[in-house]
């Protein structure tokens, strides 16, 4: 047996690191939003005052917040079953006893992941460029007008869904791989015996054997969503028309561009309030589906 | 369908998949050694007519890129380091080291998880303000010195160690410390190795934080430089492609050279969560 001591001793300066820069500051985080910092207090804090709910109040009734909110739901909405779905069909692609080259191609189709979003946010917007981008190149090869990608308000947001799935559907790939070669072959022998089509095969084996596992990808990806951030940082500077700006990018402009800190840690706490009542639904969702 | 068809189809897509995954990183390869103004031709061009290094001499004898790629390999090696001994340390106790309150406190760190990082950035600032180490290295190192991620990756590995080994060197005489360094550290090499990539990585293309920390120029890692660089240089394609290799090449050829370690790693961390 250890002593209790030398254990402490271990755990001790991770702890502290946590602690200081982790736990501290969402406490703080807690009690910054409740009151008005802003520059005035940065520079004398005699300045600051508390202000109860009221950033949270005067938040709701603004409409930058609200736009925030729903771009970044457009995001997570469309970008999260987009990028699962692609996850998902790679995976059993990679599965499938046709396919060759396994190893090269996973290696291939996970490249995107590891790649820096910034890096690759500036190739993106080389390839999506009104004038002299590849993909209106290909789209007038084939006489479809060219769209001003990253310009127009309508097509910002797409253009930013269609980059997050190209650079992080490697990463669940991996995960529903491992899910898929778990899944008992016998179950798909037996199915086949009896006749089964490959729709019904993967509408009843797969889907329920993969369930656990779509839960918590689901799960971690949507968290991974609602923090869009660098993405429009780099590809629109929130723009066109604030048509991309973010939660997070309204936290950000808040509290580092105009140095209004309390109002940025309202942002910042009701952003994490949302994301925790969409996991708690989709557990709650998932539990339910199990009951028969 | 026909089992030919079947094959081909499944090939096709997938090798589809894998073009539409490695175009946009092959042809950032390429422009990057074009000349300026040429990949703003129609159509555009795949390969440059005569490649030169051109865009990377003017990165790094006149953007600061040197100063960035430096800033970078400083700031993720320091990371990386550091917190692999706080993780290795902490995973460890809580796998195998007994104390009161063990198994609530790792709980109450899972717990964590669910704030996203971003809550804490506001009071971050104005604690590292007070410090004194807004735009230091330090700003961007110390907030990363221990992750939960990394506690709980190390916990999951060391846990299969067993007890007998540790009880023979404590009746032997060792102490923890010397249990630690000589028998559990060599037992979790393979796990030490795939932390380190995930730390590495992480810490590399970083973003939101060092762009908040780093407010002078000379403290720029390669993304923050990088994103300056393309608002001001916003029609230089070639120029920012070059940028954007340089970023990116180091982390892809340290994937490529090391990715079962972080395959693994990626499963680990969550499926048997």
């Amino acid at each position: 047996m250890n002593s209790p001591c030398s254990a402490w001793l271990f755990v001790a300066p991770a702890l502290v690191v946590l602690g200081v820069f982790f736990l501290l500051p969402v406490l703080a985080a807690l009690v910054l939003s409740l009151t008005d910092y802003d520059l005035y207090a940065l520079a004398d804090i005699r300045n600051l005052r508390f202000v109860g709910l009221g950033n949270y109040w005067e938040l709701l009734h603004r409409p930058l917040f609200w736009s925030a909110l729903g771009h970044t739901v457009y995001f997570v909405a469309a970008g999260v079953p987009l990028s699962m779905g692609a996850s998902l069909g790679a995976a059993m692609l990679l599965n499938s006893p046709l396919a060759r080259c396994k190893p090269l191609l996973r290696t291939a189709l996970f490249a995107p992941v590891v790649t820096t979003v910034v890096a690759v946010a500036v190739i993106w917007r080389y390839l999506f460029n009104t004038r002299y981008g590849m993909t209106n190149y290909m789209l007038d090869l084939v006489g479809i007008q060219p769209v001003d990608w990253l310009g127009d308000p309508h097509w910002a947001m797409p253009t930013i869904i269609a980059f997050a799935v190209w650079k992080n559907f490697g990463y669940n790939m991996i995960i529903f791989l491992a899910g898929l070669q778990a899944i008992p072959p016998e179950l798909y022998e037996a199915a086949r015996i009896d006749g089964a089509s490959a729709w019904r095969q993967f509408r009843h084996i797969t889907l329920p054997m993969l369930k656990p596992t779509m839960l918590m990808v689901g799960i971690l990806t949507v968290s991974g969503y609602f923090q869009l951030f660098a993405e429009p940082y780099v590809m629109t500077e929130g723009g066109p028309l604030q048509s991309t700006v973010s939660v997070l990018y309204l936290m950000y402009d808040e509290g580092f561009k105009w140095w209004n800190l309390g109002s940025a840690s309202a942002v910042a706490f009701l952003l994490f309030l949302i994301m925790f009542a969409v996991t708690a639904l989709m557990l709650r969702l998932s539990r339910r589906g199990d009951e028969p | 369908m026909n089992p030919g068809l079947a094959k081909a189809l499944v090939n096709g897509l997938l090798i589809g998949m894998a073009v539409v995954a490695l175009f946009p990183l092959l042809w950032m390869l390429s422009v990057s050694f074009m000349a300026p103004g040429e990949a703003g031709a129609l159509p555009p061009p795949l390969l440059p007519k005569h490649p030169s290094w051109a865009n990377y001499r003017e990165l790094f004898l006149r953007a600061g890129m040197g100063r960035y790629l430096l800033n970078s390999l400083l700031v993720a090696g320091a990371i990386t380091a550091l917190s692999l001994v706080f993780n290795l340390m902490a995973g460890y106790a809580f796998a195998k080291l007994r104390f009161a309150g063990r198994e609530r406190l790792f709980q109450a760190l899972l717990g964590g998880l669910v704030i996203p990082a971003q809550v804490a950035m506001l009071p971050l600032f104005l604690l590292l303000k007070y410090m004194g180490l807004v735009n230091s290295y330090a700003g961007v190192v110390a907030p990363a010195l221990a992750s939960v991620f990394g506690i709980f990756l190390v916990r999951q590995y060391a846990r299969s160690i067993p007890d007998e080994l540790l009880e023979a060197a404590r009746i032997d005489g060792a102490g923890e410390w010397r249990i630690f360094v000589q028998i559990v550290l060599p037992l979790l090499k393979p796990i030490i190795v795939t932390l380190a990539i995930f730390s590495f990585l992480a810490a590399w293309n970083d973003f939101m934080w060092p762009l908040i920390v780093l407010t002078g120029q000379e403290h720029y890692t390669l993304p923050i430089g990088l994103a300056s660089l393309a608002r001001e240089h916003a029609q230089d394609s070639e120029l920012m492609m070059a940028g954007s290799v340089v970023t990116v090449l180091p982390v892809l050829l340290l994937f490529l050279s090391l990715q079962r370690y972080y395959l693994q790693g990626l499963l680990l961390g969550s499926v048997k969560g």
